[in-house]
This record gives structure tokens, C-alpha cells and sequence, in this order.
């Protein structure tokens, strides 16, 4: 009985496996292969016809490993890639937090508020970075004009080495917190208001009582939205590409990042087999850092059942 | 018997499913032979035509079909920015066009792929051909590719400007130093007025370099020659136009503006770009603007920019194709055509044809055009071009923004290059 109900659901699974076996699991096996070459990313391949001996030709062993972790150029981006989510990690978790917080107020203005926060989300990266280049303009942008007439003098932000990096930062919470501010709400519209009441009847004060009732009760969500931000961290790509000048990677390379150079090995410098092994190397970092994540959490998510 | 049924049922659906993978990775153009006298259909890949100039291209398609009728041309055209990713993937699949563009810094890197048919003895009589332009697209002895068009740089100055600042125009014999001079005295007519626009670019740097007898690589092209001290003087000069004279703007002081809309502004005095702005200047400057040769300082150079068509070699129609590509590029018909259009320079040299390019005006002094032609000098091209073009223009950033010297910064580059550029 068992069995037929088995072959059954295969039946109806084929369709999406099918796309899963070929958009996802055999570019995942092409693109490993792929690490182990030479190939330039501009010469005939075919999948079905002498793949193997097509690798066999290109094989070239570790030596795009080796060389990675050689070239100072790698740990010049992980440091990049590092600093970034150093700095935006904990202000989008702040900033959505405040966001939750903000939008949960049983306010008549807080659909406003809830549409406003989202409007980011919804903007596409390209016309989401072309603003915010405006904006960050040395010159003639708005923010340096503002300061201006509070007698500072801006940077040059995406002009300069040291500020490139926090204007993308500055962007990409601005993108980004609308999104975890509505999972962080879900959150919070899921504690049971017991609590608070009971809280309320002892005479908790507003921040002992988001210390020892919101935060604990929203972790586990917390996690996930750390879980899922460190992720998408990892892999920033379009606001580097759009908003330092022909997307050059900044300043001496200030924003040169992961994703960045992965494209630009695979589709600009033509060494395909060098950016496969770049995204392997990233695959396992993000991987690597997941699994941290899921030890440490029990030390910190309390889940309520 | 269900069961066998349902089994069955698995079977076909996977045959398909594993079927239709199969076909849709090779479904590309197998196409066979055709015998002699029957239709072939050649399909064209380009993005140097487009709006007016693709109608011109057009043109000469038409013309070609006056003498080959057997041959269909399908034209498909794409943007600049799109065109590269989109050949790559189709030349990875195998479904590149029969002919197809490239630019002069993308060619080397196909050509040393072996995916282009060598055209030498099909393209027919190649000597109305520029022989500098037809040279640049032959890769070790073989003819890859047929070039369609070049174009070089000028000074482009606005005389209005000049007139109202009391600088005198650029001639043929000005230097570096002369064309400083004229910058500073048009600077000086208002805080918003520059003098000149001569972006540092990796193309304006290893031309500049060439201007004061410098070099990016050694003779035999087998060494990086960046900190030659012919070369960080030129860099002193160029990162001194913006910090010190300020005769040319810097990055925050363009504020995103491109250097075209800048001169079309009329607060411009002179722009070294390319010849293909003469359009655009034409109908968009509501002053007086002309042309010179772009001054040197010890010696005078100038680009030379080009495009080709290329042929596939897995096309079922060489000979057809070839023929295509050839008549595009070199014919008289089409050079006609590409002139009546100012379309940039055929790369022909058939004097009625060249003749009538330079009596079309503004600008007066087209003769310049011609005469920079003696100078040309063409990039260092190697096979790894855009990752050494990167490693470059970061350098000369870095002098530009004052962060480094201009030593400091080229011997840095000549590190990097000599680490990650395999010249061989």
C-alpha cells in the first residue's frame, strides 16, 4: 500500500525534480567540475557529449584552489566581505527590530507605516542603488548638502576608500529592514498576550519586560532572520555592481566582494574554471557558518512548547 | 496489474523527461549541407549598427542580396551592454550566428579559442583594405577576422569658449604644454567652466604613456614595462590636470555627469574623445566647435578603435558566410553607404569614398581625422585583457585620489600585473 502511494507521489514530485535535477543538482556537478579547469568560459561545451573527456582536457587538478588562497586579492575580499557584515549585521537586526516594534503599535497610522517600511523591499536593487547613488553624491547629493548646513563637511562615500564600504552598508539596511521587520512582526503578533498582562500586574517597566518576555519568546525567529541575513549577506552582488562607478568595485578595490569577483572572473576575464572554484570556496564559507549557527543556537534560542 | 501499468507509466514519463534534456541541449543548428544553387540562410550577429546606422546596415545587406539572391540574412541586432554575455552563452552552447562582431579587446580572447574560422582565403581580394586595421585582426599568421570599421580620437575644442577666453586654437604642432596653457585660461573664465576633459583611463593612459615615449609592455611584448619613469612622469601629469592646475574636473566635481553632456553644456574648452562624437556634437552644440590632432608631448599618438565581423567556425556555410562578412566590411558599395551615414571610418582606402567623409561639416578641420592616422597606436592586447585593463585603471585611481604617489601606484600595478597576467 505503502509502496503504490510512493509511486504515486513520485508521479506528481517528477515535475519538480526534473527541474531540481537540471537547474539546480547537475549545474551544482558541472560547476564542481568545472573547478577543477582551466576552461575560459568562451569555447563549446556539450553536457551530453564527452563532458568527462571535455573536463579531462581542461584538467588542471587543485591549482585554481591553490592559487586562491595564494592570491592576496582573496583575503583582500573576505576582509571586505567581513567588514560588511560586521557593520550591517547588527544595525538591519536593530533597524527591523525597530521597524516590528514600530508597526505592532495598534495605531490608525500603522498600515502607513507598515507599507512604507515594505516599499524598499519591493524596489528593485538597480533603481533602489542608482537612488541612493544619487544621494550619497559628494557634491550635488542631499545628504552632504544636509550636512553641509550643519557646518559638517561631508565624505566623499562611495569616492573614498574608507566610506565606500558603509554607504553600500547604509543602503542595504535601508533595502533590507522592511523584509525582516515583517518576519520579526510575525513574531511578535505570536506571543501570547498572557504574558504581558501578567507582567503588567507585577509592575514590569517596558524594557524588563522586552528583555525577559519579547526577546527570549522571539528568538527562535530571531535566529532565523540572522540565519537567513548572514546568508544573503555572503552574496551581495547588484548594489556593489550599480552603485561604485562602472561597477570598478570602488576605490582601490574597496567593495571588490565575493560574488563580485566571481562574476567578473566567469563573464569579464574569462576564466571560468578559476570563478567555479570561487563559488565552491564561498559555498563552503556559508556553509561552514550555518553550521556554527545551529550549534550556538541552543545556547541561546529558547523554543516555547 | 495496476501495478505493471503504473510501472510502465514511470518508464515513459523518465524516457521523456531524460529525452527532452537530451534534445533541448542539442537541438542547436546541425544543420547540413546544402548542395550548390539552394537557399542558405546566414545569420548575422551585431551591435555596432543601431538606430540610424542599423538602417544603413541594412542597406548593405540589401546590396549583398543584389549579388548573392541564394543568400537569406538574418539580422539580429543587440545593445553594447548586452551584446558580450549573450555571444558568450551562445558560442558556449553552439549556437553562435554563422557571422558575428567583435571589438578589437574581446578578439584575442576568441581568437585564442579556436572558435573562429580562419577567413584569409576566403574573403577575396583584401588589398582596399587598411592594412593597419586588417593586420590587428590576424592572430598568429591567420586572418580571424574581417574589420568593418575604425574610428580614432581628436581634440575637440569649443570655439566660442576660446574666443571669449583670448586662447588661441589648437594646431597640429600643439604639446601637452601649449594645450595647458589654453586649459588654464578658459578654467579662468568661471568656477564652472573647465578647460579639458582627457578621462585616466586605462586606454587615455597607455596612449598618454605612448605621447611621452613610454610603453605598457616591452618591445617583444613579454614584459610589463608600467613603472618605466617615462610613465610615472606621464602619470604626474595627468593626476595634475585634476589636482593641481584643476583644468580638468574631478570624479565629485562631475558629479555623475558624462564628459559628452559636460562639453554639450558649453563648459568645456577641449574633450579628447573619439571621432564617432561628431555626430552627436553636430546636432546637440549650440556653439562653434572644431577639431585638431590630440597634442603629444615628446611624440604624437592616437588610438586606433576597431571592429570586425568574425566568422563561426561551425557554420554549415563558410564560403557564404565569409562572402557576407567580407562585402560588409571592405566593399566599395558598403563603404558608400557607411560614409553617407557617418557611420565612423570604412576601413578601406578607396580615395573618391574617403573624400566625400571629409566634406561633410561641422567639424571644418576633418583633415585631422586623416592625418592622426599616421600615429596610430593599438593597446597592448593580451589574452587576459579586461583583468589587466581592472589591475590598471585601480592604480591610476589610486594616484588620481592622492592616496599614493604616482611611483607608488605604478610600481604597486607593475606587481600586481606581473602576479596575475601570464603574457605567454
Amino acid at each position: 500500500m505503502y509502496k503504490k502511494q510512493g509511486i504515486k507521489a513520485f508521479l506528481f514530485l517528477l515535475p519538480s525534480l526534473a527541474g531540481l535535477v537540471l537547474f539546480n543538482l547537475i549545474p551544482i556537478f558541472v560547476s564542481l567540475m568545472l573547478s577543477f579547469t582551466d576552461w575560459s568560459g568562451m569555447s563549446r561545451v556539450r553536457l551530453f557529449h564527452g563532458f568527462f573527456q571535455f573536463v579531462g582536457d581542461k584538467f588542471v587538478g587543485v591549482s585554481n584552489y591553490s592559487q586562491l588562497v595564494k592570491d592576496s586579492e582573496f583575503w583582500a575580499v573576505l576582509r571586505h566581505n567581513a567588514y560588511f557584515i560586521l557593520l550591517y549585521l547588527p544595525l538591519v537586526l536593530l533597524f527591523s527590530l525597530l521597524v516590528a516594534l514600530i508597526i505592532q503599535q495598534k495605531s490608525r497610522i500603522a498600515p502607513v507605516y507598515r507599507m512604507l517600511y515594505y516599499i524598499p523591499v519591493l524596489t528593485s536593487w538597480v533603481a533602489g542603488a542608482l537612488i541612493w547613488k544619487w544621494m550619497l553624491s559628494p557634491e550635488y547629493g542631499p545628504i552632504n548638502n544636509v550636512l553641509a548646513s550643519l557646518g559638517i563637511k561631508g565624505p566623499l562615500w562611495l569616492q573614498s576608500e574608507v566610506w565606500a564600504m558603509p554607504s553600500i552598508v547604509l543602503a542595504s539596511v535601508w533595502k533590507d529592514m522592511g523584509f525582516y521587520g515583517m518576519i520579526l512582526l510575525s513574531g511578535l503578533l505570536a506571543i501570547n498576550p498572557e504574558y504581558y498582562e501578567a507582567a503588567d500586574i507585577d509592575g514590569a517597566g517596558y524594557f524588563h519586560k522586552f528583555k525577559c518576555i519579547t526577546l527570549p519568546l522571539l528568538s527562535p525567529i530571531l535566529f532565523y532572520v540572522i540565519m537567513l541575513s548572514l546568508i544573503n549577506a555572503f552574496q551581495l552582488f547588484p548594489q556593489i555592481m550599480v552603485m561604485t562607478k562602472n561597477g570598478d568595485a570602488g576605490p582601490n578595490g574597496a567593495t571588490m566582494v565575493m560574488v563580485e569577483r566571481i562574476y567578473k572572473y566567469a563573464f569579464k576575464f574569462g576564466r571560468m574554471g578559476y570563478a567555479a572554484a570561487w563559488s565552491w570556496v564561498l559555498f563552503v564559507i556559508i556553509f561552514a557558518f550555518t553550521a556554527l549557527q545551529n550549534v550556538l543556537q541552543r545556547k541561546w534560542v529558547y523554543y516555547d512548547t | 496489474m495496476m501495478m505493471k501499468v503504473t510501472k510502465r507509466c514511470i518508464w515513459w514519463v523518465s524516457a521523456m523527461v531524460c529525452a527532452s534534456v537530451l534534445l533541448s541541449g542539442c537541438n542547436s543548428n546541425t544543420a547540413e549541407k546544402p548542395a550548390s544553387g539552394e537557399n542558405v540562410t546566414i545569420r548575422l550577429d551585431q551591435f555596432s549598427g543601431n538606430g540610424e546606422s542599423e538602417e544603413a546596415l541594412k542597406k548593405m545587406i540589401a546590396k549583398f542580396n543584389e549579388q548573392h539572391p541564394d543568400v537569406t540574412v538574418e539580422l539580429q541586432s543587440f545593445g553594447y551592454d548586452d551584446y558580450f554575455t549573450q555571444l558568450q552563452s551562445k558560442v558556449v552552447g553552439g549556437s553562435a550566428a554563422d557571422v558575428f562582431e567583435l571589438n578589437f579587446e574581446n578578439f584575442v580572447a576568441y581568437a585564442s579559442e579556436d572558435v573562429l574560422l580562419d577567413v584569409g582565403g576566403l574573403m577575396g581580394d583584401s588589398s582596399g583594405f587598411n592594412q593597419t586595421a586588417l593586420k590587428a585582426f590576424q592572430y598568429k599568421g591567420k586572418q580571424l577576422g574581417i574589420p568593418n570599421s575604425f574610428s580614432n580620437v581628436v581634440l575637440i575644442y569649443n570655439k566660442d569658449l576660446f574666443d571669449k577666453a583670448g586662447a588661441a586654437y589648437p594646431t597640429d604642432d600643439w604639446t601637452w604644454a601649449e594645450m595647458l596653457e589654453a586649459a588654464k585660461k578658459v578654467r579662468a573664465l568661471s568656477q564652472d567652466t573647465y578647460g579639458l576633459y582627457r578621462p585616466i583611463s586605462f586606454h587615455e593612459f597607455y596612449k598618454g604613456v605612448k605621447q611621452n615615449g613610454g610603453n605598457l609592455l616591452s618591445e617583444d611584448g613579454k614584459k610589463f614595462t608600467v613603472n618605466l619613469p617615462q610613465n610615472v612622469e606621464t602619470l604626474k601629469i595627468m593626476s595634475g590636470w585634476v589636482k593641481d592646475s584643476n583644468i580638468m574636473p574631478s570624479d565629485a566635481q562631475m558629479g555623475g555627469m558624462g564628459d559628452w553632456d559636460l562639453f554639450k553644456s558649453g563648459r568645456l574648452g577641449m574633450i579628447i574623445t573619439g571621432i564617432w562624437a561628431f555626430g552627436d556634437f553636430a546636432d546637440n552644440c549650440n556653439f562653434a566647435w572644431d577639431v585638431a590632432m590630440e597634442p603629444g608631448n615628446t611624440t604624437k599618438a592616437t588610438h586606433f578603435f576597431s571592429n570586425a565581423y568574425v566568422v563561426n567556425k561551425e557554420t554549415a556555410n563558410p564560403e557564404a558566410a565569409a562572402a557576407l562578412a567580407a562585402f560588409l566590411s571592405g566593399s566599395k558599395e558598403a563603404a558608400q553607404i557607411r560614409v553617407d551615414s557617418s557611420w565612423e571610418l570604412p576601413p578601406v582606402t578607396y580615395s573618391d569614398v574617403l573624400d566625400f567623409y571629409l566634406k561633410v561639416t561641422p567639424p571644418e578641420n576633418r583633415e585631422a581625422v586623416f592625418k592622426s592616422l599616421d600615429y596610430l597606436v593599438t593597446p597592448p592586447v593580451v589574452k587576459q585583457q579586461s583583468e589587466m585593463q581592472e589591475i590598471i585603471t585601480k592604480h591610476l585611481n589610486n594616484a588620481i585620489s592622492g592616496n599614493v604617489s604616482a611611483k607608488d601606484a605604478l610600481d604597486a600595478c607593475q606587481a600586481e600585473l606581473e602576479q596575475k597576467i601570464n603574457l605567454e
